[in-house]
């Protein structure tokens, strides 16, 4: 982005600043989510809670999206291999898959509500949604990502650049880091 | 004269950075700064840290001084509750009500609100901000060597999501029904209920909102300064020869990135019970004889959350003010800082324990006392690492050659602050002594010592010390000694005769007193602080006069290295551009603390190690 930060090339530290940058941003977000389930916690043992099963649909919303890191992170080797076809394929692919969990949680949340748990029935309801919301917001931040790698990936030649690769590589933690996210969720709420 | 050759003049420091630097290729890719080209990419919209840190600087003045003019109008209602206020009418509006007598009084419901305003403004935008988004942004790359922050856009997004969110803030201010007034905390039900004041509205809407863009210019801020220090610092820069300013901004930025995502979450939670009817925080309540939907919430659950964030908060305050401290006490003696890995050592406990001592401010809120035990423990242990600083900054100073310049004054005086307040905080820190001392003025003036006052110490020492780097001039040495002595005697004047309202149990808060018989003895007492505040006030309208006609006005710096400092900021050019070091990188040779060492008055960084000598440390 710009030509006066300091090339890396002579430092013992493989890993690049912006790389480092969004790890270090995604230890941040943890935190949010580890507030956010540790007032779960709190909150139960206060008493006044409603226990409820999660609809089906949010375990179908998680395989969607363990699909689609998988799918992303195949992507990922296709673009180093250099296959454009099984990159530009497999990276429309995630995308679609990304929506299409977005489109399941939010199924998940009218399912919730067909049961009787409303956003102001109960915190234990009201947790799920805020919880699971914020989790939606962050994902559609990495659909956003992901609608311009393939911008990247149809408008531009396939070239492996060591800019274009850590471009993708951003954009592959970060999925992959709100589909962890999501799984730690989705096992907190089954197991709490 | 006229006939006087001017000569090239050759640095030194530009020849060991010649021999002994790194070759980045700066100049290759450098045509020429399209960064930087004109007064919009260069003053407003800019990527470069330093001006990014005048920016940050320059903003955080702006809110001290309303901040502080703030606590001024509420301190005139504590000391002259029965005068006339009507003179500031002009300014405050509706806000004063005069009666048929033509007495005019502060409303109040508006007391509450300068009250808020005042602890929200000092807290988040001066002394977090203001202080280690200044310095953090002038000092690390300069310090560590890099050119620029990893992310120079990111850093420029975090000062201007700082600017909306003051902005919003501000415009708050202007609002119909007042800017919030529960306190700058924020405990529901005055927050998360719009109809329980009339700052509860659209007052706390905007502060919720002002707030949220705040974390996320911190978090910006953060990022950036934890990735430079551990990516960008140049070749031969261990992590054990950084300057301890270094380490207090790295360790700040760790704390801020792992505290204020759980103040969102808690701002989030808000904000549905607010908005959306969900009861996070939202018990069973009757307000104007109507029952709320509300079923089950606990209001202490926000207390756990915003504390989470609020406890490590003041450690984001006062250790970039310790860092700056250090370094300054160390060149101002001209001795090496005592105890450097003490130092280091110490920083990380201190921020370690920040993060597990959060619920000593809520003693009395009904936690289990058994809970408080396990806080009261390790609150008291943070009395240990923060002795072995002060212990250190003593004597780095003890024996030393000191120059009492105006820097090493306000150092001083941050160590005498930092005792005074810190030691209040361990009567504070026992639960069973908050019984009597929670929530009155004892505690208002053990806080303002040991975190406001202090830190505006460091930041003070900080700005006196690095002016010269910030605008090739000098502030005026002679109102800054003046600055600081009304200031140190002003500040002690305002907050020590509040301990002794304190311990006498006067409530912090309350509008006013004459309804307490018990209370009508500290009338004296409390004009007396009033004064104080005004006249201390006034030193500081001195201080910032000398800052903005220094800018222009000031001494010109002849030299690169004024203070004889050893550090890598000072090698850069008197000038410096977009990148810091016109040529080479400097490559670091030895630890940042090489004063008076083999019988010199200092060794800068960048000089290797002569021939049998060791690394000091």
């Amino acid at each position: 982005m710009n030509a006066t930060v300091a090339r890396t090339d002579y430092r013992r530290s493989k890993i690049h600043p912006k790389k480092f940058a969004l790890l270090v941003a995604c230890a941040s977000m943890m935190m949010m989510f580890a507030a956010f389930t540790s007032a779960y916690i709190v909150r139960q043992a206060a008493g006044n809670w409603l226990e409820f099963r999660m609809p089906d649909l949010f375990y179908f919303s998680t395989g969607v999206i363990l699909l689609s890191s998988l799918s992303l992170h195949s992507s990922y080797l296709a673009f180093k291999r250099g296959n454009t076809r099984v990159y530009r394929l497999l990276l429309s692919a995630t995308l679609v898959l990304g929506l299409a969990f977005v489109v399941l949680q939010y199924q998940g949340w009218q399912a919730l509500a067909d049961i009787g748990v409303e956003l102001t029935t109960n915190p234990s309801g009201s947790f799920v949604y805020v919880i699971s919301g914020v989790h939606a917001a962050h994902v559609l931040g990495g659909i956003a990502a992901l609608i311009l790698a393939m911008l990247h990936a149809f408008l531009l030649h396939h070239r492996v650049t060591p800019a274009r690769k850590l471009r993708f590589e951003l954009t592959l933690i970060y999925w992959h880091f709100v589909d962890f996210l999501w799984v730690y969720l989705l096992l907190f709420f089954t197991l709490q | 004269m006229a006939n006087v050759e001017t000569k090239p003049v050759i640095h030194e420091e530009d020849l060991l950075i010649e021999e002994y630097g790194y070759d980045d290729h700066f100049h290759e890719h450098h045509h020429g700064d399209k960064y930087q080209s004109n007064f919009i990419t260069t003053y407003i919209f800019s990527q470069d840290h330093k001006m990014i840190a005048k920016q940050f600087l320059i903003t955080g003045m702006f809110w001290a001084i309303i901040g502080a003019a703030m606590s001024l109008v509420f301190r005139l209602q504590l000391g002259f509750p029965e005068e006339n206020m009507a003179w500031i009418k002009p300014l405050l509006g509706k806000w004063i009500t005069v009666n048929e007598a033509g007495v005019g009084s502060l409303a109040p419901e508006f007391y509450y609100a300068l009250v808020t305003m005042h602890g929200t403004i000092l807290v988040f935008f001066v002394l977090t901000a203001g202080l280690s988004g200044t310095f953090s942004n002038l000092l690390i790359p300069l310090q560590v060597g890099a050119r620029d922050m990893a992310s120079p856009f990111l850093n420029m997004l975090s000062y201007w999501f700082f600017f909306l969110s003051g902005t919003i803030m501000f415009l708050s201010l202007f609002l119909n029904t007042g800017p919030f007034a529960g306190g700058w905390t924020a405990y529901p039900p005055l927050s998360a209920l719009p109809q329980a004041s009339s700052g509860s509205g659209a007052g706390m809407t905007m502060w919720l909102v002002s707030l949220v863009f705040f974390v996320v210019s911190v978090l910006l801020g953060g990022i950036n300064y934890i990735t430079t220090v551990l990516n960008l610092r140049t070749k031969g820069m261990t992590m054990w020869r950084m300057p301890l300013t270094i380490w207090a901004f790295f360790v700040t930025a760790i704390l801020g990135l792992l505290s204020f995502p759980v103040l969102v979450s808690a701002f989030l939670l808000v904000m549905f019970d607010r908005g959306l009817g969900t009861s996070f925080f939202l018990s069973e309540i009757f307000i104007g004889g109507q029952a709320l939907d509300h079923v089950g919430g606990s209001p202490v659950l926000y207390q756990h959350l915003f504390w989470f964030l609020g406890h490590p908060e003041v450690y984001i305050i006062i250790l970039p003010a310790m860092g700056l401290v250090s370094e300054v006490l160390s060149v101002h003696s001209r001795k090496p800082i005592f105890g450097y890995k003490a130092m280091v050592y110490s920083i990380l406990a201190i921020g370690f324990l920040s993060f597990i001592v959060w619920a000593h401010h809520m003693f009395m809120s009904g936690v289990n006392p058994f809970i408080s035990n396990f806080f009261v423990i390790f609150t008291l242990i943070i009395a240990v690492p923060s002795a072995v600083k002060v212990f250190n900054w003593i004597a780095t100073l003890y024996g030393g050659n000191i120059r009492f310049t105006a820097a090493s004054l306000f150092a001083i005086g941050f160590v005498s602050m930092f005792i005074s307040g810190g030691l209040t905080g361990i009567f504070l820190g026992n639960s069973a002594i908050d019984i009597q001392l929670h929530d009155t003025y004892f505690v208002v003036a053990h806080f303002h010592i040991v975190m406001g006052v202090a830190a505006f110490f460091g930041m003070f020492a900080g700005i006196y010390n690095w002016y010269p780097k910030m605008f090739s001039r000098f502030m005026n040495e002679t109102l800054g000694k003046i600055h600081f002595w009304g200031t140190i005697i002003g500040a002690y004047a305002v907050f020590w005769p509040m301990h002794y309202l304190g311990m006498a149990g006067v409530p912090r808060r309350y509008y006013r007193f004459d309804s307490f018989a018990a209370f009508g003895q500290f009338d004296a007492m409390n004009q007396f602080i009033t004064i104080a505040a005004i006249v201390t006030f006034g030193f500081q309208i001195l201080f910032v006069i000398n800052f903005f006609y220094s800018i222009w006005k000031g001494k010109k710096m002849t030299t690169r290295n004024p203070w004889g400092a050893t550090t890598l900021e000072w090698t850069t050019p008197i000038n410096p551009g977009h990148g810091n070091w016109p040529g080479k990188l400097p490559t670091v040779q030895r630890w940042a603390y090489d004063y008076g060492k083999d019988g010199k008055e200092f060794i800068p960084q960048i000089q290797p190690l002569g021939k049998d000598e060791k690394e000091g440390h």
